[in-house]
């Protein structure tokens, strides 16, 4: 019984998500703006809880384990959440609560969570492909939010079939794996996988159903439409939370199959990394539409993080988790007050954004910080995050990579500090109009901000990390 | 097992659908033929599961359970898939994958 604690985190969220539809029935025929408080409020709790430190170990004969790390990136993970929940405070209570459908909003933000908790803790493959597929059906929910909008629907689409074909090509390569090792145990797979060609085949195909996840070149192309249709904050939740727990599986999974495989995997991870991070910042550079803008800058900051996973060290390891928790805090920041401004103006282009800084100075102020963050200017945490991913793959020779991304966060200071010189520079005949944001959306911004400025000043954070991935 | 059947025969065919799948995904500009397709992936991707349990692994069950798993998941996906396919119906009047440019990409 006392295993059981094992699974605390999965527990509590599922204790949440029940209550939720509780709630639902609860509320039939009354207004359900109660519903955003509770489920923020509710979150919240879960966070805190989560912080408590639990055990190592492992459930179910080896299908799920959890360790310190893992444990600590789902709370890394939970916190974007809560700063994406108060963010979305009035959106959900202005935009949704009247018309009854604000409850299937939190509904499915926490199954995704709970799948992509299951994801990053799974111990086999049947247990990270239900955790996968838990992670990403809710989520073309979410997109499709917006049913009455042509462009939400149209996305909903082309995530779903995106998300059909990926899981299917990533099953493939699994299907694979298992043929050659007879067990879809990682444990066991570890010992039984010796290089061969259907092996290897295997794993570029799992691999390749991932990088379609992180939307890593050239299984990227589905990204730019979805996140331009899809509402705002669901946006923000996919190019953040979404694209964190991939990343972390893909890791995870590499660090505990993919040690015979390195001669197959490392050039493909290489190679991803070179054109995601060029690719992702050339297409970045011509885009008008600001949520058009993110989602290639998001592309191009993925191939960053690849840096990390190919030094395939502790160093690596720590380099990605850190980078992943400076990029959620980063990224929260800029898509908040997108999210902001789209909700009260309903204006995304990047036109609309000149003279922001004479009508709203701190919402240029928050925009300002996290865009210096993604471009990696070095007071901010960003900064950090890119050097010891560089430092990671320099480490292990990879310099000609580490060019290349030097090269590209250049190219990317010049795209970012365009948003900049729209907001403080600029002048416009229709500015956006001053006005005040809501309390929860405010703090939500806030710690955001908190998040880059301090995670890149307390160097304790970065030892922290590194104490976890000691035993990888 | 069947006389005269070898494990490369049956790998085959299920490769053969995989790819099958793949081709349509890419060639068909019906949204219901594209989800048709998927589906196909899926299924090569069971049957596959099926295979090397049945010939290289007799022993063991993970196969088989794992394509169980797989087949309820796609279930899933293609009720979501065809509820949006039939809302943006309602809106457009049209499943054809041309259709859709609202976003361009």
């Amino acid at each position: 019984m006392n295993n059981y604690l094992l699974m605390r985190d999965e527990f509590v969220l599922l204790g949440i998500i029940l209550l939720l539809l509780v709630a639902e029935i609860m509320l039939i025929g009354k207004n359900r703006k109660a519903v955003v408080g509770i489920a923020t409020g509710l979150f919240i709790v879960h966070t805190l809880v989560g912080f408590l430190p639990l055990a190592e170990g492992t459930m179910f004969g080896g299908s799920f384990r959890t360790n310190h790390l893992l444990h600590n990136m789902k709370s890394i993970m939970n916190v974007g959440v809560v700063i994406l929940l108060l963010q979305t405070w009035t959106w959900a209570r202005e935009e949704w609560s009247h018309k009854g459908r604000v409850t299937e909003f939190y509904f499915l933000i926490f199954s995704t969570l709970l799948g992509m908790y299951y994801m990053i803790s799974s111990g086999d493959f049947l247990m990270f492909f239900l955790g996968l597929e838990l992670a990403s059906l809710p989520v073309a929910g979410l997109v499709a939010y917006d049913l009455m909008k042509m462009r939400s629907a149209e996305a909903g689409v082309k995530f779903i079939l995106m998300a059909g074909v990926s899981s299917a090509v990533s099953l493939f390569g699994i299907s694979m794996i298992y043929g050659i090792s007879g067990s879809l145990y990682f444990s066991e797979i570890a010992q039984n996988f010796h290089l061969s060609g259907l092996g290897a085949l295997g794993l570029l195909f799992f691999m390749s159903g991932l990088a379609f996840k992180i939307s890593l070149v050239p299984f990227h192309f589905w990204t730019p439409d979805v996140y331009e249709g899809a509402p705002v904050p669901v946006t923000s939740y996919l190019s953040v939370i979404s694209k964190a727990a991939a990343v972390f599986a893909l890791a995870i999974v590499l660090f505990l199959i993919g040690r015979e495989f390195v001669s197959v995997w490392k050039p493909a991870i290489y190679w991803m990394a070179v054109l995601t991070m060029t690719v992702g910042n050339l297409f970045a550079l011509r885009q008008k539409n600001m949520k058009r803008f993110l989602a290639f800058s998001s592309v191009a900051q993925a191939g960053f993080i690849l840096l990390g996973i190919l030094s395939y060290d502790q160093m690596g390891m720590t380099s990605v988790v850190y980078f992943s928790a400076i990029y959620i805090f980063s990224n929260l920041a800029t898509f908040g007050v997108v999210q902001v401004i789209s909700l009260k103006t309903g204006r995304e282009q990047m036109d609309d954004y000149n003279g922001l800084y004479r009508t709203n100075p701190k919402l240029a102020l928050v925009m300002l910080l996290g865009l210096f963050s993604l471009a990696g200017i070095p007071p901010v945490a960003g900064f950090f995050g890119k050097f010891f991913l560089f430092m990671a793959a320099a480490a292990h020779g990879y310099y000609w990579l580490v060019i290349i991304g030097v090269i590209n966060v250049t190219i990317s200071l010049y795209y970012y500090l365009l948003v900049v010189r729209a907001m403080f520079l600029r002048k416009s005949d229709t500015p956006i109009e001053s006005f005040q944001a809501e309390i929860p959306v405010k703090i939500g911004l806030a710690l955001a901000v908190v998040g880059i400025l301090f995670l890149g000043l307390y160097s304790p954070f970065y030892d922290f990390i590194l104490n976890l991935t000691t035993n990888i | 097992m069947i006389e005269g059947i070898t494990v490369y025969d049956v790998l085959a065919v299920s490769t053969i659908i995989f790819f099958i799948g793949i081709f349509g995904f890419v060639t068909r500009k019906n949204l219901i033929s594209l989800l048709i397709s998927t589906e196909l992936m899926l299924n090569a991707v069971a049957l596959n599961f099926v295979i090397f349990n049945k010939f290289l692994y007799p022993g063991q069950i993970q196969g088989y359970v794992f394509s169980l798993f797989l087949i309820a998941v796609a279930a899933a996906e293609v009720a979501l898939a065809i509820a949006i396919i039939i809302s943006l119906y309602r809106m457009d009047n049209s499943v054809d994958a041309d259709d859709m440019d609202t976003l361009k990409g």
